[in-house]
């Protein structure tokens, strides 16, 4: 009796010490959790919501009327909201298959003709547009744009003979501004081809090498195929990174002239923080979040295929 | 491999290695490489040369690529040392950028130990609901949250605080995952025989957890402080009291102010530039692990 006793005591004290482990890891995640609710699941049913009704934020909160579909349906016959649309289809389209493909032969040429011991340097400072910060290297570039400018200039000297003011030509802002991103994150891009680079089997090289292959066959036949992950997972980024673009066109070009630089987060910008229109503005969020959905979509699937 | 690729040579010509074949080509296109690494870096070749320039040397034809007269007086300016023309606060803006950017990373590595913790090694009830939230908010853009965001800020009178900007780095899913995988990496058998020592799960984590993946904390401590540092979008909405602005802001300021002064422009950031690139050069080794973990194994 007094022995049962005594384990049950033993076992009540065991208990004691070691909490459930339900609470345990309740206190592990309890910050994140907050976060988790506060910052992102509220905020985006709120956002949700708001994207029905007609809420200016001047008339104060939950001063707000129910529309419907109304934001929804007016967007498609807002010029502004469909010009930030295509730029940003265009922004992406063309940003992101010029840097990859930059990308992907910087590295390979790195890899396999760079001196061994030039090759991280070479990296580095390729990747230093990267880390500067947005404001900073946006203004840079406008100066390098402007009439004077040393990109001007070097356009001269290249045999354009009457260059554009770039930053405020209808033609010219999207394509200065793509430029300008291309730029920013090709060292990022290149970075990331020469990690898997480096992590791929000789073997089939040295099969290639066997059958006499050339340096572009083998470019093109070995080693683009065996980057495919790589490829894909940049595209993703890629895609999601160019559809969120905003800082480079709030400096440079404030969307302008006219609705040429508009893209959807600086329309969002505009709309929820110059005009307080936060029920449209949330529309146009929604919209964005609608594509992104898109592509992380596609990209689960092809994770899931693999 | 060698012996096969020397055999052909013989047939067709002077027996050559495959390392002398290659030679001239490799000192070509390392120059050639070096040469386009330059051109990237070129405009902040320009920026900093330009940054030592008076007003009307900046746009000269051609370019001086190192300035004849080169003197501080920029820099002066901009951090308002020994002039009377206006003050732009900068240095106020460099103390706020820090002190954001050390919360920031703090909050972000922390919530990020904790919880990644949890889902790589603790059973508890829910785990994989819970899991698939968090791996669905990855697909939530700020930008979605940044309205209802400023409209909770603002109906706790909570905007122009740093607060604003701290508080939603508690939720850094993409962090988070990162630190479960480096979690999923450490062996049960240390976890077990603690446990067996009586250790409770915090202790566990403190002692022995948290000190072996200390690689991939400095990792994602770096990413998450750059990240911070280099915020734009946020801090723009949230903080417009001229005491409160961090650096990027600051600068978006005095450009929009002082548009046509390309030589004070270019030392203001030079400023806010110089540092992060020294930070970069000497975290180096840290970030590029922070930056591959993730993306290779795509």
């Amino acid at each position: 009796m007094a022995q049962l006793h005594s384990t049950q005591q033993l076992r009540a004290a065991g208990r004691q010490r070691r909490a459930h482990p339900n609470l345990v890891a309740g206190t592990f995640l309890f910050p994140s959790l907050v976060g988790l609710v506060c910052f992102s699941v509220v905020p985006m049913l709120f956002s949700l919501f708001i994207s029905f009704t007609d809420w200016n934020f001047l008339k104060g909160i939950g001063n707000w009327n129910l529309v419907g579909l109304k934001n929804f349906i007016d967007l498609w016959s807002d010029e502004w909201f469909t010009a930030s649309l295509v730029n940003t289809v265009v922004f992406t389209v063309v940003t992101v298959p010029i840097g990859l493909f930059l990308a992907v032969v910087l590295a390979v040429l790195i890899d396999s003709f760079c001196a061994k011991k030039l090759q991280g340097l070479v990296r580095i400072t390729m990747y230093m547009p990267k880390i500067c910060n947005i404001v900073a290297s946006s203004a840079v570039w406008i100066m390098l744009y402007s009439s004077y400018g040393p990109f001007t200039q070097l356009m001269r000297a290249l045999g354009w003979d009457d260059p554009p003011r770039f930053l405020v030509s209808y033609t010219w802002a999207l394509p200065a501004v793509m430029l300008m991103c291309i730029w920013s994150n090709l060292g990022y891009q290149v970075f990331i081809y020469s990690a898997s680079l480096t992590a791929l089997p000789k073997d089939l090289y040295e099969a290639a090498d066997l059958d006499g292959v050339n340096g572009i066959q083998r470019f093109f036949y070995v080693t683009l195929p065996q980057l495919k992950p790589t490829t894909f997972f940049l595209t993703i980024t890629g895609i999601i990174s160019s559809f969120k673009v905003f800082g480079q066109i709030n400096v440079m070009t404030q969307g302008g002239p006219g609705t040429s630089t508009y893209t959807l987060v600086y329309y969002i910008y505009k709309q929820a923080f110059s005009y307080y229109n936060m029920g449209y503005a949330s529309a146009v969020a929604m919209i964005l979040f609608l594509l992104l959905l898109c592509v992380t979509v596609v990209q689960w699937r092809h994770n899931k295929e693999d | 491999m060698n012996a096969a690729a020397n055999v052909k040579h013989t047939k067709d010509g002077p027996m050559l290695t495959m390392r002398q074949r290659q030679l001239p080509g490799k000192v070509i296109m390392t120059i050639l490489l070096v040469g386009f690494a330059v051109l990237m870096i070129v405009p902040f070749i320009w920026m900093v040369s330009s940054s030592f320039k008076a007003e009307r040397e900046v746009m000269t034809i051609p370019i001086q690529w190192i300035p004849q007269n080169p003197s501080w007086d920029n820099y002066k300016v901009v951090l308002h040392i020994d002039t009377n023309k206006k003050d732009y606060h900068f240095l106020l803006s460099y103390w706020n950028s820090i002190k954001v950017s050390v919360l920031n990373t703090l909050v972000s590595v922390a919530t990020a130990a904790t919880a990644g913790y949890a889902f790589a090694k603790l059973r508890f009830k829910g785990a994989n609901v819970l899991f698939l939230i968090y791996l669905a908010q990855m697909m939530v853009p700020s930008q979605l949250t940044l309205i209802p965001r400023f409209v909770m800020f603002s109906a706790l009178e909570l905007t122009n605080t740093h607060f604003s900007i701290i508080a939603p780095k508690l939720i850094a899913v993409s962090a988070t995952f990162m630190m479960r995988q480096a979690f999923l990496g450490v062996p049960n058998d240390l976890r077990e025989s603690a446990m067996i020592d009586g250790a409770g799960e915090w202790r566990i984590w403190g002692q022995i957890m948290i000190p072996s993946v200390k690689p991939t904390l400095a990792a994602l401590a770096t990413v998450q402080f750059l990240d911070s540092w280099n915020s734009y979008l946020d801090p723009l909405v949230f903080l417009s009291d001229w005491r409160l602005r961090t650096l990027p802001i600051a600068l978006n300021q005095f450009v929009s102010e002082e548009g046509a002064q390309y030589n004070l422009i270019t030392a203001a950031c030079c400023l806010t530039v110089i540092p992060v690139f020294v930070v970069f050069l000497c975290g180096q080794k840290f970030f590029v692990k922070g930056l591959t973990v993730g993306a290779v194994k795509g």
